[in-house]
Parts: structure tokens; C-alpha cells; sequence
């Protein structure tokens, strides 16, 4: 016949079917890439993706709660007692060995920038707030399942697996940083 | 259901033969669209159109159902999350006018698939009830398109929506209370948007669950085919898959040219440039007109300018809404016992020299202006479509005399059937 291609036995038909499914299921998978894309943050919910804080007006001992990618942003100005507890702990017991200045940017080290999100299911922890409970390691305290951060931010007891994350930010000028 | 000499499904390894025995789901799916499903051979392209319609209808749930993860139906925002779908969600754009183009070619594949309907008397008995549902899906997408149109909350949405539900107050008695229980309001506002976003969204899936229906029903009896004979015995048919499987998608990927074509190059051809300006209670758009699938509906709508015993404005919509209605008596107004229109030569021309030029004129002055001469136009057209589907069909099928069919769907394919040779020679040899 014709249509046979007699020595190696591969028919025209068989190139034209290979051919055709390949070509549609390109052409599917080039469909899917949108509909995946779509449920992507969009362009509004990327262009909110940085925010200013004024650090100036916080006194020592102070923290402000302010807004990054629509979760909580705890900035603290530590006092002289909360540095020095910070610095006297011996990093390697800690189950995520942080120093405070890694935490902290230089020559601003009492201000402490990180997520008031707690870092095992995403609470937010107390301790941000005039009156509210620390912990026992006197930084701040998740009261959904009871983990205690210390006042560098980092866990010292509970579930939570790592330090509240200290977002990316930069001192834009003396006062004011830029997170994001 | 289905031939006799139609394949069996037979699994083919552990895996499928242990599901096949308690969930036979590829049983199913082999006898509905599989080798396992004999269709006639002589099928032209014409029968392509049912799985192209499935095809969009799916295109639409699915571009749909991401359109409404992105849009709120709320008539303060609406048309700002429509611009946010455009600009800031990441392929917004192409979700959109795939959804808004797929609207408009879901009816260009049904309207060719009523029309062949219509050509080849598809809707004559065994299969009227495959009829009768398709005139119900046509009806349910119409619902759908047309509030899908208000969502964007632009000027053609709203004051689409004044209109349409103004067609309700044409009834007497009840139309007004009527029109203000359908709209929550007196005018179009945040309930109406709502409960059309609402019903928008479920209607698809009561499109779907009629469609499963008429699909039970076309798999009783089979295919019609464009001779209109009836399949006599295997060598009339083909199996579905690999056969049409493989047509239909040759035509799918010829329609998605289109299709692609549309949706890259001329997104908002078929759309109203009114749309892009935000709803406006106090200011009626110019020309105002419905989407493009509604042009000949709309013209019947507008042809009653005159008040005779009741008012042109209810007449106007009785006529509108009696012009798809009178599809569901087709099936006993054609008496032709013939079906296709290749054989029907009276009939044929009725078809190609009446009512497709009706329709095409109806097209016309549906898009234009509500003025002479469209308005005279549209009245004698209006009068010639009701006097071809109940006068002219039932006069026609009675006198006419149809020409000769063949034995069978093998003779017409193959210009001879031996079954109908030997049936001629027995004949002539008694």
C-alpha cells in the first residue's frame, strides 16, 4: 500500500497522529500557564508591597504596630536592660542561633523590625502593646499556643520553629525606614 | 441504546477491570464518545457543531468561574474590578475577552447547529425530544448571555438590563409589580446585580445538566446523517472514536483559529464601545441595541409600532418570545416524512431563499437604528418568519414531492449496496 512505508514500518498516518496530539497538547498546557498565572498576587496587591515607618516618636521600650503586605509589623525601640539580655544569651543554645545585631541593622541596634506574625501557625503575638503579656523571656508571647519569644525576637519556648522573621528593610533616612 | 453490533468494552488490565466491575465510568465514556459508540459514516462537517458547543460551553464555565474569582457584584465597585481584571490580575485580560468572544462564538456554533437542524429536519421523529431540549438549552444560554452583559455594570449592562426587564412590564396586570419584583427595585441596582451575578453563575451548570439530557437522548436513537436515512446494519456506521473523535477535533482546532483571531487581535469588535463608560442612571446610551446574537430577536421585538386590541409594546414581546417558542412545535408542523433537505427540492428552496435570507435581513435591522426603513423591514420580515414555520413548512411538506433516497447510507457513500441489489433481483425474480 501506499501509506506503508515499508522499511522501517512507521506509517504517514502514525507521524500525522503523533503530530496532532503533540501539537494540541502544547497548546493545552500554553492554556493552563494563565489559568494557574491568574490566582498569582496581581499588580495592585505587588504595587502595596512596601511600606515607610517613622521610627523617631518611639521611646525605649516602645514598640508600634504598623502594616507590611497586610500583616502586622512590629518596630521596637529596646531599652539598655533588653539589649544587654539579649547579648548575655548564649547563641548556640538557641534553636535558631541568632545575634541581636544580625537581627538588627548597624548603628541602629535597639531597633528591632520584625513580623508580628508568629512564625509557628501565624498568630500574632502579644507584647507589642503597652500592658500586654511578654512571655517569659520578656519579648513577646503567642497566646494561641503559647510560644515565647525573647527580646531580640527570637523563640526560646513553645511550638514555633524559628525567630519572628525580620523582613527586608533599610534606613531611607535617620528616622525612617523603608520594609520591602 | 445504541446497535447491536456496537463494540464491547473490555478492560485491559487489573487495575481497569476492578473499576469497571464497581464504578464502570470508562465503560461509560467508551460507549457515549469511545470505539464503543457507531455513528454513521456519511457525517459532514456540519455535525460538528454539537461537540463545538460542548466545547465552549466548558470555556465558558472555565473562564468564567476565573472571572469570578477577580469581579464583586456590587454595583460601587463592579465596573472597577472589570478594569482590575483588565489591567492588574495577571492575565486578566486574556480571561476576559476569551470569556466575552466565547459568549459569541457558544452562538455561532449553536446557531449553525440549529440551522443544520433545521436543513436536515434533525428534530423529525425518533428524535424530537433531542429537539425539544436543544430549544431548552438555546433558551437557558440566552438567560445567561444576557446577564452575563450586566455584570460589567457600563451603560449597554444597564441599560440592557432596564430594557430586557422592562419587556415583563408589557404584561397586563402583573408586568409592572413583575418587573419591580425581578429587579428588587425600580430600576437596575445592586439587587439586581447581585441575583443576575448569581443566576449567571448557576445557569451554566443547568445548561450542562440539559445538555447530559440531550445527549441521552441523540444516544436512543443515534445521529441523523445527511441523507436522513436511517442506519440499517454496521457497514453504515463507524465507531466514534477513532473516527470523529478525530474530526471533531480537526474542526475544533479550525474554529479556535477564529477563535484566537478574535480574542488577540479583535477583542471588542463584537462589543459596544458604551460599555466602557460606567452605569449611568440618568443617561440612555444613543443607539442602544443588544449583543449581536440577539439582532433578529430584537427586531421582531421592535416590528410591532401599532396597537391592535392589545398594545404594540405587548405584541412586540408576545412575537419576540413566540419566535423561538414556535421551534417547539417543528417536530409536527414538517410532515414530511423525508428528512434531509437534499431530497426535498421545494423545501430546499424555502430554506436557502426564505428563511435564511429572512434571518440574515431580521440580523440587519436588529443592529440598526429603530427608524424607516428598518422599522418597515423588520415588520415583513417578522410576518414572512412566522409564515414559514406555520404555513409555508406545513404546506410545503404535504405537496412536495421528494426526490428518490438512496437504500441506504453504504449505497450513498459507496454508489452501491449489495443488501439492495439482492433485494432488487429477488424482487424482479418474483
Amino acid at each position: 500500500m501506499a501509506e506503508m512505508n515499508g522499511e522501517d514500518g512507521v506509517r504517514r498516518r502514525d507521524f500525522i497522529n503523533i503530530a496532532a496530539v503533540s501539537a494540541a497538547g502544547i497548546g493545552g498546557a500554553g492554556v493552563v500557564l494563565p489559568l494557574v498565572s491568574q490566582m498569582a498576587p496581581s499588580a495592585d496587591v505587588l504595587a502595596e508591597s512596601s511600606t515607610e515607618v517613622d521610627v523617631s516618636a518611639i521611646e525605649p521600650g516602645q514598640a508600634i504596630k504598623a502594616i507590611f503586605r497586610k500583616q502586622p509589623l512590629f518596630v521596637k525601640r529596646l531599652t539598655q536592660a533588653e539589649i544587654d539580655e539579649a547579648n548575655s544569651v548564649d547563641v548556640s543554645s538557641l534553636r535558631e542561633a541568632q545575634t541581636l545585631a544580625e537581627r538588627t541593622k548597624e548603628g541602629n541596634e535597639d531597633i528591632l523590625v520584625t513580623m508580628g506574625v508568629c512564625t509557628h501557625l501565624g498568630c500574632v503575638p502579644l507584647g507589642a502593646a503597652e500592658g500586654e503579656v511578654k512571655g517569659e523571656y520578656g519579648g513577646y508571647f503567642c497566646p494561641c499556643h503559647g510560644s515565647h519569644y525573647d527580646t531580640a525576637g527570637r523563640i526560646r519556648k513553645g511550638p514555633a520553629p524559628t525567630n519572628l522573621e525580620v523582613p527586608e528593610y533599610e534606613f531611607t533616612s535617620e528616622t525612617v525606614i523603608t520594609v520591602g | 441504546m445504541s446497535f447491536p453490533w456496537a463494540r464491547q468494552y473490555e478492560p485491559t488490565n487489573g487495575f481497569m477491570k476492578f473499576l469497571d466491575e464497581r464504578l464502570p465510568l470508562p465503560r461509560l465514556v467508551y460507549n457515549a464518545v469511545g470505539a464503543g459508540y457507531p455513528v454513521p459514516r456519511n457525517l459532514s462537517y456540519m455535525w460538528n457543531f454539537g461537540v463545538l458547543a460542548g466545547f465552549f460551553l466548558v470555556a465558558q464555565i472555565v473562564t468564567g468561574v476565573v472571572l469570578a474569582m477577580h469581579y464583586a457584584a456590587n454595583a460601587e465597585v463592579a465596573f472597577g474590578t472589570v478594569e482590575h481584571i483588565m489591567r492588574d490580575v495577571n492575565w486578566g485580560w486574556l480571561m476576559r475577552y476569551a470569556h466575552a468572544n466565547g459568549a459569541s462564538f457558544f452562538f455561532i456554533v449553536v446557531y449553525i447547529h440549529i440551522f443544520r437542524g433545521f436543513f436536515y429536519s434533525s428534530y423529525k421523529a425518533p428524535r424530537e425530544m433531542i429537539w425539544l431540549l436543544g430549544v431548552v438549552i438555546f433558551l437557558l444560554m440566552m438567560a445567561t448571555a444576557f446577564m452575563g452583559y450586566v455584570l460589567p455594570w457600563g451603560q449597554m449592562s444597564f441599560w440592557g438590563a432596564k430594557v430586557i426587564t422592562g419587556l415583563f412590564g408589557a404584561i397586563p396586570l402583573v408586568g409592572e409589580p413583575l418587573q419591580v419584583w425581578l429587579l428588587g427595585g425600580f430600576a437596575p441596582d445592586n439587587a439586581a446585580l447581585n441575583r443576575f451575578f448569581s443566576l449567571h453563575f448557576l445557569l451554566p451548570f443547568v445548561i450542562a445538566g440539559v445538555v447530559i439530557l440531550h445527549i441521552w437522548a441523540l444516544h436512543i436513537p443515534g445521529s441523523s446523517n445527511p441523507t436522513g436515512v436511517e442506519v440499517k446494519k454496521e457497514s453504515d456506521t463507524l465507531p466514534f472514536h477513532p473516527y470523529y473523535t478525530a474530526k471533531d477535533g480537526f474542526g475544533l482546532g479550525v474554529i479556535l483559529l477564529f477563535f484566537a483571531f478574535m480574542v488577540f487581535f479583535l477583542p471588542n469588535t463584537l462589543g459596544h464601545p458604551d460599555n466602557y463608560i460606567e452605569a449611568n442612571p440618568l443617561a440612555t446610551p444613543a443607539h442602544i441595541v443588544p449583543e449581536w446574537y440577539f439582532y433578529p430577536f430584537y427586531a421582531i421585538l421592535r416590528a410591532f409600532t401599532f396597537d391592535f386590541i392589545l398594545s404594540a409594546k405587548l405584541w412586540g414581546v408576545l412575537a419576540m418570545f413566540a419566535a423561538i417558542l414556535v421551534w417547539f412545535f417543528l417536530p409536527w408542523l414538517d410532515r414530511s416524512p423525508v428528512r434531509s433537505g437534499h431530497y426535498r427540492p421545494l423545501f430546499r428552496k424555502f430554506f436557502w431563499f426564505g428563511l435564511i435570507p429572512c434571518m440574515v435581513v431580521l440580523f440587519i435591522c436588529g443592529g440598526a437604528p429603530a427608524e424607516e426603513p428598518f422599522v418597515m423591514i423588520s415588520q415583513i420580515a417578522t410576518a414572512y418568519y412566522f409564515l414559514h414555520f406555520l404555513v409555508i413548512l406545513p404546506i410545503v411538506s404535504s405537496i412536495e414531492k421528494p426526490e428518490p433516497l438512496p437504500y441506504s447510507i453504504t449505497e450513498a457513500v459507496l454508489g452501491e449496496d449489495e443488501d439492495a441489489t439482492l433485494g432488487a433481483t429477488a424482487a424482479a425474480k418474483a
